[in-house]
């Protein structure tokens, strides 16, 4: 398989990360390698094996659905690279 | 002064109790040591104002009686912990100057017990790297050079400024973390002790996010004693963390010194692979027969699964990367690249924040996750997965721990393999599937290579039995009796 330009920009669409024309077909090569290289898990029969969802065994923890922590607007605030009256900044969405 | 920098954590915190020197004079030689040690770029922010305002309430409370385990003990922390007030950047600029408005659990733990901050270590951005040379900081150098060579070696990854500082003589330890081999494989390239704790014996809160169910902090000191008094102080249950593991946390310096007759060490078949150099082979077997000579059995196991682990790891590991990164918008903190809209803003902004391993590991991870592509890739990597960790279930039903090499090669130039990511994953092929088994594994120096440079071997332990680990390690250290040292080149060049 080889990844085309299409699929390399459908990709860094879905990523949210702007990748030039001019990089897209070099970029799909260094892909391409790498899936490449992954592809021999398909040797591996699986038929009967379930996938990992859980590394050590262990029940999920749970807790009453009570505010523990919050309140510090300025805080949570402090590293937007804008705000405003208590908001993030964000450009216009809605026209 | 400079001899209090080349204490272990054990014996610096003996003479503190014993007021032979007190933490502010031993803060005060590490501070000169950290900044002495800048050619190597090891550290991207030196906090020494700090470590002299902890080293003084260590003071007092060891004048009260009320030390800690670490108390006074001047460590570095990676930058991808969380510290409250002080700049963290995971190495990588789209956090730019972001500065935590807490702590990481971890982090709070090693401050509990008293421990002093130096300063945060460079680091491969986002931990996704094994040279440490994917930093947006620069390549961290390893304070070992070959012999009449001075090249820059790179210090291995991605905790490359914890083991550089730490193998320095600069830091008595360093928090890690290990997501592949990132504690271990930087502790073999640098002539330390590297432990990788069980999945969920240390909290993840606080700590930035590469791959979650990998993730891992984990020590990187001079010796396994060192390692077993800051395991000690790191892990523990944490309700912020559902992963972490609700299990009593034993003294682990305290499994130290005991005899290992009759313990069965594993030596898995798989790993002797025919790219495995000579060197390194020898030095397995010598290690194993160090073992023996403390009355340990040795056995072949096998690991059939081996060869598959790395492959699955370079899905899984990007699959989670790219969600855990999907916060870095440019909307609630680090870097902002305005844009034409909202979108245009995100892509920009992720464009230039992030490097090219990034770039390739989160577009890696959003394809085998993407419709079409899921059940082929991520679903079949994840049952692969399950593989690799009965092959350990089956193994640890006849031993009690496991012998491997730690990395497949010493360390190498800078330069030699930033252009081929595969070569680079490559270096990993030992540590990864410990942890893609969740299991605990630490590196100790066995030996120098014909070159001159340190190679470590790596004991796998059964889950949640560091303590096995860390006395077969304590053996393996003493028998392999590592002296060397790097020459303090970085002194001279200033």
């Amino acid at each position: 398989m080889s990844l085309d330009k299409a699929t390399v920009s459908r990709i860094a669409r879905l990523a949210r990360i702007r990748v030039p024309d001019e990089d897209l077909e070099r970029l799909g090569g260094e892909l391409d390698n790498i899936l490449s290289w992954v592809e021999q898990l398909g040797e591996v029969d699986t038929s009967d094996v379930p996938p990992m969802t859980s590394v050590v065994e262990m029940r999920l923890p749970k807790r009453e659905d009570t505010v523990t922590d919050g309140a510090y607007p300025e805080k949570v605030l402090g590293n937007a690279p804008e705000s405003e009256a208590g908001f993030f900044v964000v450009p216009k969405v809605v026209e | 002064m400079a001899e209090l920098t080349r204490l272990t954590i054990a014996e610096a915190r003996d003479r503190l109790r014993g007021r032979e020197f007190s933490a502010r004079e031993l803060a005060q030689a590490h501070n000169l040591a950290v900044e002495k040690a800048r050619p190597l770029n090891a550290i991207v922010l030196e906090t020494a104002d700090r470590a002299l305002d902890m080293a003084e309430v260590s003071d007092k409370r060891i004048a009260n009686g009320e030390e800690g385990v670490l108390e006074g003990i001047p460590l570095a922390v990676k930058d991808l912990f969380c510290t409250d007030g002080v700049r963290a950047t995971a190495g990588s600029r789209i956090l730019g100057n972001f500065v935590p408005p807490y702590e990481s659990t971890v982090t709070a733990n090693l401050w509990n017990a008293g421990a002093v901050m130096l300063g945060k270590a460079n680091m491969d951005e986002f931990a996704m790297g094994s040279s440490n040379e994917t930093s947006c900081f620069g390549p961290v150098e390893n304070p070992w050079r070959l012999p009449g060579n001075g090249s820059p070696i790179v210090p291995g990854g991605s905790s490359g400024g914890s083991a550089s500082i730490v193998a320095a003589r600069a830091a008595l330890g360093a928090t890690g973390t290990d997501t592949g081999g990132s504690v271990r494989q930087p502790a073999s390239f640098t002539g330390l002790v590297g432990l990788k704790p069980t999945y969920g014996r240390c909290s993840r809160w606080g700590i930035i996010a590469f791959a979650s169910s990998l993730d891992q902090a984990g020590p990187l000191t001079r010796t396994v004693r060192d390692a077993a008094i800051m395991l000690t102080a790191m892990s523990g249950y944490d309700p912020k963390d559902s992963t972490s593991a609700d299990v009593p946390v034993p003294d682990f310096e305290a499994a130290l010194g005991g005899d290992i007759k009759g313990l069965r060490v594993g030596i898995p078949d798989e790993y002797r692979t025919d790219e495995l150099p000579a060197e390194i082979a020898a030095l397995w077997q010598q290690g194993l027969r160090w073992l023996e000579d403390a009355g340990a059995e040795t056995r072949d196991v096998r690991l059939p699964h081996t060869k598959y682990a790395l492959p699955a790891y370079y899905i899984v590991a990007p699959a989670e990367a790219s969600s855990n990164l999907a916060r870095y918008d440019g909307v609630r903190y680090g870097l902002r690249v305005k844009g034409e809209d909202l979108v245009d803003m995100y892509e920009r902004t992720r464009a230039e924040g992030f490097g090219p391993e990034v770039t390739r590991r989160v577009m890696i991870g959003t394809y085998v996750l993407s419709e079409g592509y899921y059940d082929a890739y991520y679903l079949q990597a994840q049952k692969v997965r399950t593989l690799v960790a009965r092959d350990f279930e089956n193994a640890f039903e006849h031993v009690d721990v496991l012998l491997t090499p730690t990395a497949p090669s010493e360390a190498f130039a800078v330069g030699d393999k930033s252009d081929d990511p595969i070569a680079m994953y490559l270096n990993d092929v030992f540590t990864v599937p410990a942890s893609m088994a969740g299991l605990p594994a630490i590196s100790v120096p066995a030996g120098l290579s014909k070159s001159g440079l340190p190679l470590g071997l790596q004991l796998i332990g059964k889950a949640f039995d560091e303590e096995t680990v860390l006395r077969t390690a304590d053996v393996l250290e003493s028998a392999a009796g590592f002296e060397a040292e790097p020459e303090p080149w970085w002194e001279m060049t200033q």
